[in-house]
């Protein structure tokens, strides 16, 4: 995938979306870009949490439905803690399955953090699922998934 | 070496014992993914700052491993719980060593 | 020559004339004269009165506006009003065809029910409609919503940028709006309108994106009738998607359910007796928000341009839809104390500009915001033979007007006109003025760019429109209608998933399949790229028509649709 910082190489696809009329195709949509494989993600995953079964719930995962830029797609992660000294949130771990190298962040929290919660921004190459894996002070782990469009848009109503 | 850009915070300065307060964080940084080819057809190499940590009172309490995929001129905002006065720590380390930091003070009343 | 209003009285020349017309059923006709008083009557009040426009796309002048034929439905809300068009809409409704209503909620028998009941809207009917509410109930007992898209859509806002429909709104006591296409003014014009505004701007769905920091209020408190009654604002969350985001760059919308919840919550936790959500997120959205948001008494819907004479109820919320372009105000009396709604009444009503007389002050209003462009607007470009309108999700006469221009006037084998759902009606026989097509294209990005594009770039382009319109969750819908085409025809399937609904794309000039490698001229308007270069797409439209002189639409039916 190309991150593209410079505006006077837009991907084809994408200039002619816009020219178009249709839309701001903000993100990188490049034909035929690498993306990560589904077996990526679960070897990257497996690596780190061994195949150990996941539970749903805890986590609140606040997504754009549909990318307004797919260079700064902001990011959410709320997990459900006391977050007390031996009842918290260790870590959170994000992933985006479309993106040719698919982790995207990790944060490490501790109780003094008082909630695990937590903001960012990062970039969507295409439509693709972002994942958030919780692991808690128990050493038990949930996880999330939600779907971002990384597209154009209507014709502005 | 030093990351050039200088960091910008938003911290309260003052909060009630036992609140828990917002912090945002702003650094500018192209954080080249790696993935990148320039004009030339020739691979950008990867340039990104990698690790976020926040301390209070020498104590680190929050850290964020970032990737490629996290956008240029990063964002991250994140929560403390206040218990006592005491000043608050930034660290950003990029890939080639470099770090930058910041500081801001927070009164509990 | 007879006059509208007598007309209008004349019930058995109606009926003569719609036979004569070959409308070519037994319908019942309205006949008689329709009064204000009709107009105005109302149930029981109640505390208070919300009263609602929206998507009046800055139209200060009775005009015709046709509903669409075509406007579907899909996922759960396949088959569900708004979704309903002509009979089947009226079925619903259980309207009769060939009245008043029918005219003014549907597309059936357009052109003969508009030669028989007139043009609708116009800001100066509106304001003697308020004007004659708030005397009724009281000033303290009334609140007047827009609910976005007022502010642009004409020559005279493009020109003032704004400025003679804020003028106008601030006439008519707006108390609150919220806004779409408002922001393609660009951040700064639009923060310097709402400084000058005596309303409120409302959005608790905008952030700043570099601190994630409001950038509008979020709500207002108002007391009306001894009741709190608080107003959430909600802009088109899709702005930057399907508007130039370079004109708002430093701004993120999205629709932002949990904070709608939080913002809810406040007004609870403040005291409201009833929570009024004024959106521009759309009917199917507002729809799935009020099934998922917890405490909203009522949504006041817009941008999807439906009217409906009923409210529609999402468990305890009821969901208004006003329609566009100043046709309908509609009128909410809730019972409000105590936190509680307990009991409402609605009436839509339609802006029939030969039943009521104008506010004089409005009109003259009107006259001095328009005076510097009078000369412009007046200009008589050429003539239709056709109805040319706009809405449906596929294609409109005027669009495919203006497809023809492009294609025309730029030389070009394929033409691309936006899906916009504003912008008047002509009937047969009507001149085409200068007004009448900066009516259609009054925008502030409005370059023809010129440029190739490949059979696959045209097919990802149409497949992408298609996935904003049809896609089975409306909060991954961006609204507007489906990009016009002109020079090509193509299948598509509603039913199917992103990246396969299109199918069959046929170069017409040639009757060939569109080769996927091929490159092909293009012309279109309205990209929302910056820098794009070309005239504008009125100057296009207006040669070409001069050129015409009279212009013929052709029905189209290159667009074949399945799966609905």
């Amino acid at each position: 995938m190309t991150f593209h910082h410079d505006a006077t190489r837009v991907p084809s696809r994408r200039r002619a979306l816009q020219m178009a009329g249709v839309a701001a195709l903000a993100a990188v949509l490049a034909p035929r870009l690498s993306r990560a494989t589904e077996a990526q993600v679960a070897d990257e995953m497996k690596a780190l949490f061994g195949g150990k079964t996941m539970g749903e719930g805890k986590i609140k995962l606040d997504l754009p439905e549909i990318a307004e830029n797919g260079l700064v797609v902001p990011i959410n992660i709320d997990v459900e803690s006391p977050m007390s000294e031996t009842d918290f949130v260790r870590s959170v771990h994000v992933f985006a399955d479309g993106n040719p190298l698919p982790q995207v962040v990790t944060y490490h929290f501790t109780p003094e953090s008082g909630k695990a919660s937590a903001s960012t921004r990062m970039r969507l190459a295409q439509t693709q699922n972002v994942i958030a894996v919780a692991e808690m002070s128990s050493g038990a782990l949930y996880s999330a998934k939600a779907q971002v469009k990384v597209t154009i848009g209507g014709c502005g109503g | 070496m030093a990351i050039k850009s200088t960091p910008r915070v938003r911290v309260p300065a003052q909060a009630k014992s036992g609140e828990i307060v917002e912090i945002k964080t702003l650094i500018s940084h192209e954080m080249e993914s790696g993935q990148r080819k320039d004009a030339s057809g020739k691979s950008v190499p990867r340039d990104i700052i990698n690790t976020f940590q926040a301390s209070f009172n020498g104590k680190p309490f929050f850290t964020a491993e970032w990737f490629p995929s996290i956008s240029a001129n990063p964002f991250q905002s994140f929560f403390y719980k206040a218990k006592e006065s005491g000043a608050f720590t930034f660290s950003w380390k990029d890939d080639q060593g470099g770090e930058q930091t910041a500081t801001a003070k927070l009164t509990v009343a | 020559m007879i006059s509208r209003r007598d007309f209008l009285a004349a019930g058995t020349a109606l009926a003569s004339l719609l036979a004569a017309g070959g409308a070519g059923f037994a319908q019942a006709v309205d006949t008689g004269k329709l009064t204000e008083a009709e107009l105005l009557r109302f149930g029981t009040p109640g505390t208070f009165t919300i009263l609602h426009l929206t998507d009046i796309h800055a139209q200060l002048m009775p005009l015709y506006f046709r509903e669409p034929s075509v406007n579907l439905g899909v996922g759960a809300a396949r088959g569900l009003p708004p979704h309903l068009t002509d009979g089947a809409f009226l079925d619903y409704f259980k309207l009769r065809p060939g009245t008043r209503d029918a005219y003014a909620m549907t597309a059936q028998d357009f052109t003969a029910l508009a030669r028989a009941y007139g043009r609708m809207g116009g800001a100066d009917r509106m304001a003697r409609l308020v004007k004659a509410i708030r005397a009724e109930r009281g000033a303290d007992k009334v609140l007047v919503l827009d609910g976005g898209d007022g502010l642009q859509g004409s020559w005279s806002a493009l020109q003032t940028k704004g400025e003679d429909m804020v003028k106008v709104f601030s006439a008519l006591g707006l108390d609150a709006m919220v806004g779409h296409w408002e922001f393609t003014y660009g951040a700064d014009r639009m923060m310097a309108l709402k400084e000058t505004a005596p309303f409120a701007f409302l959005a608790q769905n905008v952030r700043s994106i570099e601190w994630q920091e409001p950038v509008f209020d979020a709500a207002r408190m108002f007391e009306k009738g001894g009741a709190r009654v608080a107003v959430i604002g909600q802009a088109f969350p899709r702005t930057p998607i399907s508007n130039p985001r370079w004109m708002i760059p430093d701004w993120e919308f999205g629709i932002r359910e949990e904070d709608m919840q939080k913002q809810v919550d406040a007004a609870r936790a403040d005291g409201a007796d009833a929570v009024v959500v004024l959106s521009h997120n759309g009917f199917d959205v507002d729809r799935k928000m009020a099934s998922r948001v917890s405490g909203i008494d009522v949504i006041l819907t817009g941008h999807t341009h439906d009217a409906m004479p009923a409210v529609v109820e999402v468990g305890k919320t009821l969901l208004v839809a006003t329609g566009s372009h100043g046709k309908f105000i509609s009128r909410l009396d809730l019972d409000a104390k105590d936190g509680k709604v307990t009991g409402y009444r609605f009436q839509l009503i339609p802006v029939f500009s030969d039943a009521i007389t104008p506010d004089p002050e409005m009109e003259k209003l009107v006259a001095q915001v328009r005076a510097p462009y009078a000369a412009a607007l007046a200009r008589e470009v050429g003539r239709t033979d056709s109805l040319l309108y706009r809405r449906g999700n596929f294609n409109g006469t005027f669009d495919d007007m203006i497809c023809d221009a492009l294609l025309k006037e730029r030389d070009a084998e394929i033409a691309l006109s936006p899906g916009f759902r504003w912008g008047g009606t002509l009937l047969p026989g009507d001149p085409i003025t200068f007004e009448a097509i900066a009516n259609a294209t009054a925008i502030t990005y409005p370059a023809c760019y010129r440029n190739t594009m490949t059979g696959r770039q045209l097919k990802d382009v149409l497949e992408d429109v298609a996935d904003n319109i049809f896609h089975p969750d409306p909060y991954f819908q961006g609204g507007g209608d489906m990009v016009r085409v002109g020079g090509v025809g193509y299948a598509i399937d509603v039913s199917k998933g992103v990246g396969q609904r299109i199918s069959g794309l046929t170069f017409l000039k040639t009757g060939k399949p569109v080769e996927a490698d091929k490159s092909y001229t293009v012309a279109g308007w309205a990209s929302v790229a910056q820098n794009v270069e070309g005239p504008p797409i009125w100057d296009v439209v207006e040669r070409y028509v001069a050129d015409t002189r009279t212009v013929t639409v052709t029905p189209n039916s290159a667009v074949k649709v399945t799966g609905a």
